[in-house]
């Protein structure tokens, strides 16, 4: 606690009464934020029998055993899998040459790179779906599979880009250049020494576009014709009643990026210490 | 010769994909926008600029409730979020990863599947409202959904994490004995904060601004999910300008508005600030 290092008596007293609001602060922040996911989680073991999952009536496992019950369901759930794969290993190779390239060399155009990374990340999705939607429309692309991966990809290069260059920038260029002494060739310096010191941002990058991917809905709604992702059932089914299933799909995905999370961050504690 | 080549060539493709896909289409929408036609009989080109007037004539309120809503929304988000995210970098010492991890739970579950989940919680009869209604504490006709205060609430709830961790980031970076050297010379807390760690974090609420106001004012999932007929934004209409009318010339004349309105404030905004430094706050 650096804080604490105070001398003055009064002073520590009212830092010790002022963190302890806080705390309970964050506290209740957290509880406002884990409220709908707490809800989500137990309403998949509801033992509901109406199509409106909103009464609580008993315990069940059943919705798990009967997880992959509704087939459309289950196909929108593996569409977003696939959608979510294909366009992570695409973002991740063009958006680490970028990155890299702007964290790594001096050369023209680069602010103009910088410029085009900001837009892409701020530009308003809803626009972003629009558009790529006029352009389908107007070139007669036929709308699916293919589209939402290019649409997936475009929006989430600018954030590997990111996230590669704030690694990119801090590596010594003198390592690269005494790899080259050593004899390598260029490839051997990228394999051997650039890319296993920018794997950490590469990795972070591509969970941040499997992530993007899989939860984007407003784009996806735009370039997807009629092909189904979960987040796009999901609202459908918001018409007529969302079933258990839902929840537990959910359930499972929240489980699974929470413990990638807790990996990473322990992981990266303990490559501190 | 070739290593002069050499970043080039590396941004050449995901270059081209931002151009095939992002800056092309913009142009295509730009085109839309000024033709003139219907679905049946085909769209065609006639510089028909009147799409933007008429659109802003009949939309307009729904602009300007669009942006107030964002406003709200991300003021919400500044005041809730900077309390927590200044405990967390300040006082949670080494626990900070974990209640960094606590704030950004909700990126775990999907947008969509946590405005609907926010649809249970304060449903008429669900487990909230309808459990006080009957304990008596609430009147029986008494609810949330369909009101504004759904809406910006929700809209506050989903955009929050996004203005938490860039406020957190700044906060982070702020070497603390600053602080203390600045309460050695007698400033009060107050004063601290005020003079010394707000000017230092201002970045990071600059980058949270962005990350929250631009996809709020856009947004048309919580204002559908949440919110009433009283409630419809500007991204209701141009969604259902699309895919219900199949307007296109005026769903993108509306949606080139929308962005002309929201770019060229960022673009001011980033000029004022310097795009590295948001763009680096930003990242999340």
């Amino acid at each position: 606690m650096k804080g604490a290092v105070k001398a003055k008596g009064t002073v520590r007293m009212k830092g010790a009464v002022k963190g302890r609001g806080l705390q309970i602060y964050t506290w209740i922040l957290v509880g406002w934020l884990v409220l709908p996911i707490a809800v989500m989680i137990l309403f998949g073991f509801n033992d509901t029998s109406s199509k409106q999952n909103f009464v609580w009536e008993g315990f069940t496992l059943k919705w798990y055993a009967r997880l992959f019950e509704k087939e459309d369901l289950t196909r929108a759930l593996v569409n977003s899998l696939l959608i979510a794969v294909l366009s992570t290993v695409v973002t991740t190779v063009l958006g680490t040459l970028v990155g890299l390239a702007l964290g790594r060399y001096r050369f023209r155009g680069k602010g103009l790179s910088n410029i085009v990374l900001f837009a892409a990340i701020s530009s308003p999705e809803l626009v972003m779906g629009a558009s790529l939607l006029s352009m389908f429309v107007t070139l007669n692309i036929p709308r699916g599979i293919g589209t939402v991966v290019a649409a997936h990809v475009m929006f989430s290069i600018a954030f590997v880009a990111v996230t590669v260059r704030a690694r990119a920038v801090g590596i010594d260029p003198a390592l690269e250049e005494a790899a080259a002494d050593l004899g390598a060739s260029d490839w051997e310096t990228f394999r051997l020494v650039t890319l296993p010191m920018i794997m950490p941002g590469v990795l972070s990058g591509a969970l941040l576009a499997f992530a993007l991917s899989i939860d984007d809905f407003i784009i996806t709604n735009f370039t997807s014709g009629t092909t189904v992702t979960f987040p796009l059932w999901v609202w459908s089914s918001t018409r007529t009643g969302t079933p258990p299933q839902v929840n537990v799909m959910g359930t499972l995905i929240f489980a699974v990026g929470v413990l990638i999370a807790i990996v990473n961050v322990v992981g990266a504690r303990r490559r501190k210490t | 010769m070739r290593r002069r080549l050499t970043p080039y060539l590396m941004v050449l493709p995901g270059g081209l994909w931002l151009l095939a896909f992002f800056a092309v289409p913009l142009v295509m929408m730009l085109s839309f926008s000024l033709m003139t036609g219907n679905i049946i009989d085909g769209f065609r080109p006639t510089f028909h600029w009147q799409n933007y007037t008429e659109g802003l004539e009949r939309y307009g309120d729904k602009f300007v409730r669009s942006l107030w809503y964002g406003f709200l929304a991300t003021c919400a988000c500044i005041v809730l979020a900077y309390p927590a995210s200044y405990w967390i970098a300040f006082r949670a010492g080494s626990r900070k990863s974990a209640y960094l991890l606590l704030l950004l739970l909700p990126f775990f579950v999907s947008f969509i599947l946590r405005t609907v989940s926010w649809k249970f919680v304060l449903a008429d009869n669900g487990i909230v409202l309808g459990t006080l209604k009957d304990w008596g504490l609430l009147p029986g006709d008494f609810h949330v959904l369909g009101t504004t205060f759904a809406v910006i609430a929700g809209l506050t709830y989903n955009f929050l994490p996004f203005m938490a961790l860039p406020i957190y980031v700044a906060l982070e970076r702020i070497d603390f004995r600053v602080v203390e050297a600045a309460q050695d010379l007698y400033a009060s807390r107050v004063q601290t904060f005020l003079r010394v760690v707000l000017p230092l974090s201002l970045p990071g609420v600059f980058a949270g601004v962005i990350m929250t106001f631009i996809p709020i004012s856009g947004d048309y999932v919580n204002a559908d999910v949440l919110g009433g007929p009283d409630n419809v934004m500007i991204g209701n209409i141009i969604q259902t300008e699309y895919f219900t009318n199949s307007d296109y010339p005026t769903a993108s004349a509306l949606s080139f508005t929308l962005m002309a309105i929201l770019l060229v404030g960022i673009f001011l905004y980033a000029r004022a600030l310097g795009t590295e430094d948001v763009l680096e706050a930003a990242k999340r």
